[in-house]
């Protein structure tokens, strides 16, 4: 239609060139990012071997059975937490807290998003490691993630708690519920997919951190021991990080094929976390 | 609902909650959460006056050096003659100058900037104005997909691939033939440094700024581009002279996050900077350092330093990083709220 009205007019051309690279921009973005994804990816998955899932590193190559553990108790750990302190937080400024507290405690939250992760680290690290005595250790480095994976649960459960209609809370109330009951069986239940969809991208962020587990859960080239304190743990970003520095072959292989979990857990909660976003989606087009 | 079944025969009654439980039980709710939310609340304060404090030994004894020298050396510990500045002690020859580090960082977050807005701008508008809608969901869920990509990943890439093509092929080129301009001639190095910290921080900040940059161009009603079509512009024009100057608050607060974003990402800078110390760069290729990234890279040599200051001017580090960051973040946030706001939202 603008041509129409134009005909073909310098400016045309013009607009015509400009659209044009935008769109050789996207595909040039895309393109880079799609041929690291295909990098990582080729050069990873020869390197997951049966064998990798059930020994230990030791030294420059072995397999990543304790780091893949410790991950995932790290990042479970911390969501233990997170979900505990955020979904109370959530239910606090929706339920309780008045309009100004609800301001003050949404500008808190996402403004924790651009926190720089070496400082949490660090923090952590002078504060619980050093001054608290508890060495590297799981509960560090599951704060560490907590810290990072808040604000995305509390945002998640803040919107979808907020989108509870009223008028289910106000017949819950009629039918005489309390307070504790209205929010275990009324809100909570229906705030579900949205606060899973949160837990899930904090799950993803979890997964893939690095700075700030350095120096908190340390590392360790045994499989994660059933203690709090004292006992360091370790973790995929970490064999990514320092084993494709090393100069052998069979520690940039471990390298790769840690790359390679890493970016299809990633991706598996992504997609984990955007099926619960359709399901979301279809269950109120459905209404 | 379905119809509510009252069971008559054999119903137990249940005695009504006493006034003293009904509150109670509230009561408990409320402080039970509302604890928690003190908690995220106050993870900033804490941290920040837990850093401050800790450091103030060495902003004592570093003083206004901390901003004006390129100097950074954790002394000998095993040499005579501590020094004693402001009553607190260092090593022998200990010197803690962070401006190579500031510096660092600004450049590479700026440099980071310079390259990646109007890249993320062009993508995002291809994105919402030319991509077919039949691949658009996909086309959305790979740039989500792309912003939750381990900073190592990037960083491996840009190891094995990235600064071995800079270093052989790219940096030798373009000093041998551009470098009659500025910041482009002398060494042309390895290949780790400011080139490739500022490539792989650009992809790891466009996804996420075209992910907010479309979604403020999406919120934003067609109004506009189709006024100023009727007014006979292009397409182009009505995209550049109407629409994004009204999502103008959006996109700047997006811009700024991903500064910040820029500012404090450790891992994949780390990998391909060069850890340059002591020393500023003579070119785009030169080894460079980040405040993040020397937080990790020099803390094991800190603690080696008896008297505890290379650890406390890291500390000190991190507040100047932390305080930067928190404004940018808080500036950024308070221009989004006020763009909500002003649209209604």
């Amino acid at each position: 239609m603008a041509k129409a009205l134009t005909g073909t007019s310098p400016k045309t051309y013009i607009s015509h060139t400009w659209w044009a690279l935008s769109v050789a921009c996207l595909v040039a973005v895309v393109g880079v990012l799609f041929f690291i994804f295909a990098f990582v990816i080729a050069r990873g998955v020869p390197a997951l071997k049966p064998e990798i899932f059930f020994t230990p590193t030791h030294g420059i190559a072995g397999g990543l059975s304790n780091a893949i553990a410790g991950t995932f108790l790290l990042v479970f750990t911390g969501l233990v937490i997170v979900i505990l302190v955020g979904l109370g937080t959530a239910i606090w400024t929706v339920e309780f807290a008045a309009p100004w507290a609800q301001r003050v405690i949404r500008f808190m939250v996402d403004v924790l998003v651009g926190i720089p992760s070496i400082v949490v680290g660090y923090f952590l690290y002078v504060a619980l490691v050093e001054i608290a005595g508890w060495g590297f250790s799981l509960i560090a480095g599951a704060l560490a993630l907590a810290i990072f994976m808040l604000p995305y649960v509390v945002r998640a459960a803040d919107v979808a708690l907020t989108n509870v209609p009223g008028a289910l809370k106000e017949g819950a109330v009629a039918l005489g519920a309390r307070p504790a009951m209205v929010i275990s069986s009324i809100n909570l239940p229906y705030a579900l997919p949205g606060i899973l969809t949160g837990v899930l991208v904090a799950t993803g962020i979890g997964l893939g951190e690095t700075a700030p587990l350095i120096y908190t859960a340390g590392w360790s080239n045994y499989l994660p021991q059933v203690a709090l304190t004292h006992s360091p743990v370790g973790y995929l970003t970490y064999v990514v990080w320092t084993y494709i520095s090393q100069p052998f072959e069979a520690s940039h292989q471990l390298a790769y094929a840690a790359a390679a979990l890493l970016m299809i857990f990633v991706f598996l909660t992504n997609l984990l976390a955007r099926s619960f976003v359709e399901y979301k989606l279809g269950k109120s087009q459905a209404r | 609902m379905a119809a509510i079944n009252v069971p008559l025969r054999g119903a137990t009654r249940v005695a009504p909650p006493s006034t003293l439980q009904r509150i109670g039980a509230q009561a408990v709710l409320r402080g039970l959460t509302g604890l928690a939310a003190l908690a995220s609340f106050m993870i900033i304060f804490v941290m920040l006056f837990f850093l401050i404090v800790y450091a103030w030994p060495a902003i004592r004894f570093n003083g206004i050096q901390f901003f004006t020298s390129p100097i950074w050396n954790i002394g000998n510990q095993y040499g005579s003659g501590t020094i004693v500045r402001n009553g607190y002690v260092g090593e022998p020859g200990a010197a803690f100058g962070a401006l190579v580090f500031i510096y660092g960082s600004a450049v590479t977050a700026l440099l980071t900037m310079v390259v990646a807005v109007p890249l993320s701008l062009m993508v995002a508008l291809s994105l919402v104005y030319r991509v077919p809608r039949m691949i658009r969901p996909l086309a959305n869920a790979l740039v989500e997909l792309m912003a939750g990509v381990p900073s190592v990943v990037y960083g491996l890439w840009g190891m094995v691939v990235l600064v071995p093509w800079i270093g052989q092929k790219l940096a030798p080129w373009v000093t041998a033939h551009l470098g009659f301009v500025p910041f482009l001639g002398g060494a042309s190095g390895s290949g780790n440094g400011l080139a490739a910290s500022v490539f792989i921080l650009s992809l790891m900040v466009i996804p996420i700024m075209v992910a907010t940059t479309r979604d403020v161009i999406l919120a934003q009603s067609n109004t506009y581009f189709e006024a100023s079509m009727a007014l006979g512009s292009t397409s182009w024009q009505a995209m550049v002279r109407a629409v994004l100057p009204s999502v103008r608050k959006g996109i700047i607060a997006s811009v700024l996050l991903a500064f910040g974003r820029a500012l404090g990402e450790t891992m994949a800078v780390l990998m391909v900077c060069g850890a340059a110390i002591n020393s500023f760069p003579e070119n785009v290729f030169s080894p460079i350092n980040t405040i993040a990234a020397v937080i990790v890279s020099q803390l094991e040599s800190a603690l080696t330093d008896a008297s505890g200051m290379a650890q406390r001017s890291l500390a000190e580090l991190a507040c100047v990083l932390f305080i930067i960051t928190l404004i940018v973040n808080i500036v950024a946030r308070g221009i989004m709220r006020g763009a909500d706001r002003a649209e209604g939202r």
